[in-house]
């Protein structure tokens, strides 16, 4: 937290976030290029610059319709989802670390996930459309946070984000068992299965009609946060410190939950439960250009959009068929979460 | 003679007891478990979807209630009296929504179950069995199995004659398409792609139950190389396998593949080959994994091979319905099956 408070000087800091912020952009262009390049129809680099390449000039480009089809509708829209759902995760994450003053926070603190899921396997119970489910998954995950929110700030005993925290686990629970239970009325043969997939997450349908919605939240909500960077900086200090600085702690409070919250419910409508990208990924940009929230919240969202462009690209390519995403971020979360919990303390002070 | 409370109470117990101990019979089922059901059955309770629709076929009188009630474009199908009987909820499989106190009130005479015979399900039904005293008998519901389970299951409820009839329209059915497909050879099988989901990304693995009926009909599945249950594959993939023919059971995929321009340039898209399968009153494809999905292969056989299936469907589908689902449709309520709407 001294840190925060005593940011290092102007000089070393800025040099740490400018090579930060060109390392993490490198690496998101290097993955762009991957990302395009493998998959399971052929399409070459070569084949993505004629294509944008025609489509600036207007002239056909005389590739197969089935390898523009996977360019500009398919893994186009994808890598651009998998970029705007990684870094929707980590902004999000690393505004509720901030806010709650604790490295063990994921987006999903607060309830926004597993209202999202229940939404979705309410749509996919009542067998409704695409649109249907993602929008049922965004309400989901906003009206969550909403009554964590009103429960948590009615009840005027304690520490006020303590209570919110408690509130988030225990309203999170309680969705669950929601989702337990429309999994077990839903239809063995097909409800069922489909609900198992949502809840693990992935972008294998995500097509052009699905950017705008993942969009607009997430730039929304990141500006949101950008715009409050000096606050939460100072929102990091300890509550007493925060006030006696003149800051509104509540209503601040409120809008960084529901700027976090919108870009959680949209990735999750988007792409499904992603655990760990949230959680780890602001670590890792807080190691690279420090807890300054102004540099943060540029370089998680850079590297949480890397980082899930590589997952993705991994879980489209690796088989035949997809790999789940919530799988997959586990699988190599976990062995880092534990590291995380042993240097835990060193990391955080 | 005076008609004492004691006498009375003990004629009436053995009146009603006395048949049941005398006339039981014990048979074995698919599982190769022993039970002991009574001689003349009047109360069944299906275990899950395939028992409930198959009991229904067979004797229709004796079926306690469905896993899950029947919704109205479902009745229309159905027995108005038989469709319209309870929810009792599953009893094995994926979760047990039955409640075993409940069970036990209904006084069923036995269990009826049709699924897999693998040990998990032979434990659970010897499990509920010693837990409820109720017989519990389970039947192998393989496609290739459902003639022979029909012959015991016939046995066990004392319906031998119709049971033989039912099985033996199955058999014909399936020695019928076998025989035509087997003329096809391998290079002229359409390649399948069996899409599942609002999106179409769901799909069954070779060898799943989920596309039994399809590989049957000898398509070669495009997602057969891996072997397995559902899952979930991209578009890319589907274009990459460039199917021939797709074969769904979503009606919002079918609705909106052709205008999709992701699936725009796949083969079975351009060349109009997309087809949403029937599943009214239940599904001709993919489940419930029973009895309802020998009018499918009437319907994938045509879709497949026209040249090899001249039969009307119209007519196999009238057909199928009065013998089976004891209701003759009208041509609209024929027309409204195989659109694949419901």
């Amino acid at each position: 937290m001294s840190e925060a408070a005593a940011p290092a000087p102007a000089g070393t800091g800025a040099v740490r976030f400018v090579s930060g912020l060109g390392l993490a952009t490198l690496l998101l262009l290097a993955g762009i290029m991957l990302a395009f390049s493998v998959g399971r129809f052929p399409v070459s680099l070569a084949d993505l610059g004629l294509a944008l390449w025609s489509r600036l000039v207007g002239q056909p480009s005389g590739l197969a319709p089935a390898a523009e089809a996977v360019i500009f509708n398919i893994r186009g829209p994808r890598v651009i989802a998998a970029i705007l759902c990684g870094a929707a995760l980590a902004v999000a994450g690393a505004a509720f670390q901030g806010l709650f003053r604790n490295p063990l926070v994921s987006p999903d603190i607060l309830g926004a996930s597993s209202g999202a899921a229940l939404g979705a396997v309410i749509g996919i119970y009542f067998s409704l459309g695409i649109f249907g489910i993602q929008g049922l998954a965004f309400a989901g995950g906003l009206l969550a946070v909403a009554l964590v929110y009103l429960i948590g700030s009615a009840v005027r005993s304690g520490d006020a984000v303590l209570v919110l925290v408690l509130t988030g686990v225990v309203i999170g629970s309680l969705l669950g068992a929601g989702v337990g239970l429309m999994k077990y009325l839903a239809d063995p043969y097909n409800q069922l299965p489909a609900m198992t997939f949502w809840l693990l997450g992935s972008l294998s349908g995500t097509d052009r009609s699905d950017l705008l919605p993942l969009f607009g939240p997430v730039l929304a909500g990141t500006l949101v946060l950008f715009a409050l960077r000096w606050r939460m900086n100072v929102m990091s200090l300890p509550e007493e410190e925060a006030r006696s600085l003149g800051l509104a702690t509540g209503r601040l409070r409120i809008a960084i939950v529901a700027a976090a919250t919108l870009v959680t419910a949209a990735s999750v409508a988007a792409a499904g439960v992603i655990g760990w990208v949230g959680l780890i990924v602001p670590h890792l940009a807080r190691f690279i250009v420090g807890p300054d929230f102004g540099r943060l919240i540029p370089t998680a969202a850079i590297m949480g959009g890397g980082y899930l462009l590589l997952i993705d690209t991994l879980a489209r390519s690796a088989a035949q068929v997809e790999i789940p995403l919530g799988i997959l971020t586990a699988v190599i979360g976990t062995p880092f979460f534990i590291w995380l919990l042993v240097n835990a303390r060193k990391s955080w002070t | 003679m005076k008609l004492t409370r004691r006498s009375f109470a003990f004629g009436a117990s053995a009146a009603i007891a006395m048949p049941h101990v005398a006339r039981a019979q014990t048979l074995t089922d698919s599982a190769g478990r022993s039970v002991t059901v009574p001689a003349r059955v009047s109360r069944v309770f299906p275990a899950g979807p395939p028992a409930a629709i198959t009991h229904y076929t067979l004797q229709p009188r004796t079926l306690l209630g469905w896993p899950r009630a029947n919704r109205g474009p479902e009745l229309v199908y159905l027995d108005p009296e038989v469709g319209t009987r309870p929810e009792l909820g599953r009893l094995t499989g994926r979760g047990n929504t039955t409640n075993l106190e409940v069970l036990l009130q209904l006084k069923p005479d036995f269990i009826l179950d049709i699924g897999s015979t693998a040990r998990t399900f032979a434990e659970t039904a010897d499990r509920v069995q010693a837990q409820t005293g109720i017989p519990y008998a389970l039947l192998d519901g393989r496609f290739g199995a459902i003639p022979e389970s029909y012959r015991l299951h016939g046995q066990l409820t004392g319906e031998q004659a119709r049971a033989e009839e039912l099985a033996r329209y199955c058999e014909d059915v399936v020695r019928t398409c076998r025989s035509r497909v087997a003329t096809v050879p391998q290079e002229r099988r359409p390649r399948v792609y069996y899409a599942r989901g609002p999106r179409g990304l769901d799909t069954g693995l070779g060898g799943s139950i989920n596309i039994e009926t399809i590989e049957f009909m000898g398509a070669v599945n495009v997602a057969g190389q891996t072997r397995g249950g559902l899952a979930t594959v991209s578009v890319e993939q589907v274009l990459t396998w460039d199917p021939e023919v797709i074969i769904t059971i979503d009606q919002d995929f079918a609705a909106n593949v052709r205008s999709d321009p992701s699936w725009a340039s796949v083969k079975a898209v351009r060349e109009r080959r997309v087809h949403l399968s029937p599943k009214m009153p239940f599904g001709w494809v993919d489940f419930p994994p029973s009895v309802n999905r020998v009018p499918g292969l009437w319907w994938l056989g045509k879709l497949l091979y026209p040249n090899l299936f001249p039969e009307d469907l119209n007519t196999i589908t009238r057909e199928f319905h009065t013998r089976f689902y004891h209701r003759t449709p009208t041509d609209a309520q024929i027309a409204f099956v195989l659109e694949g709407r419901g």
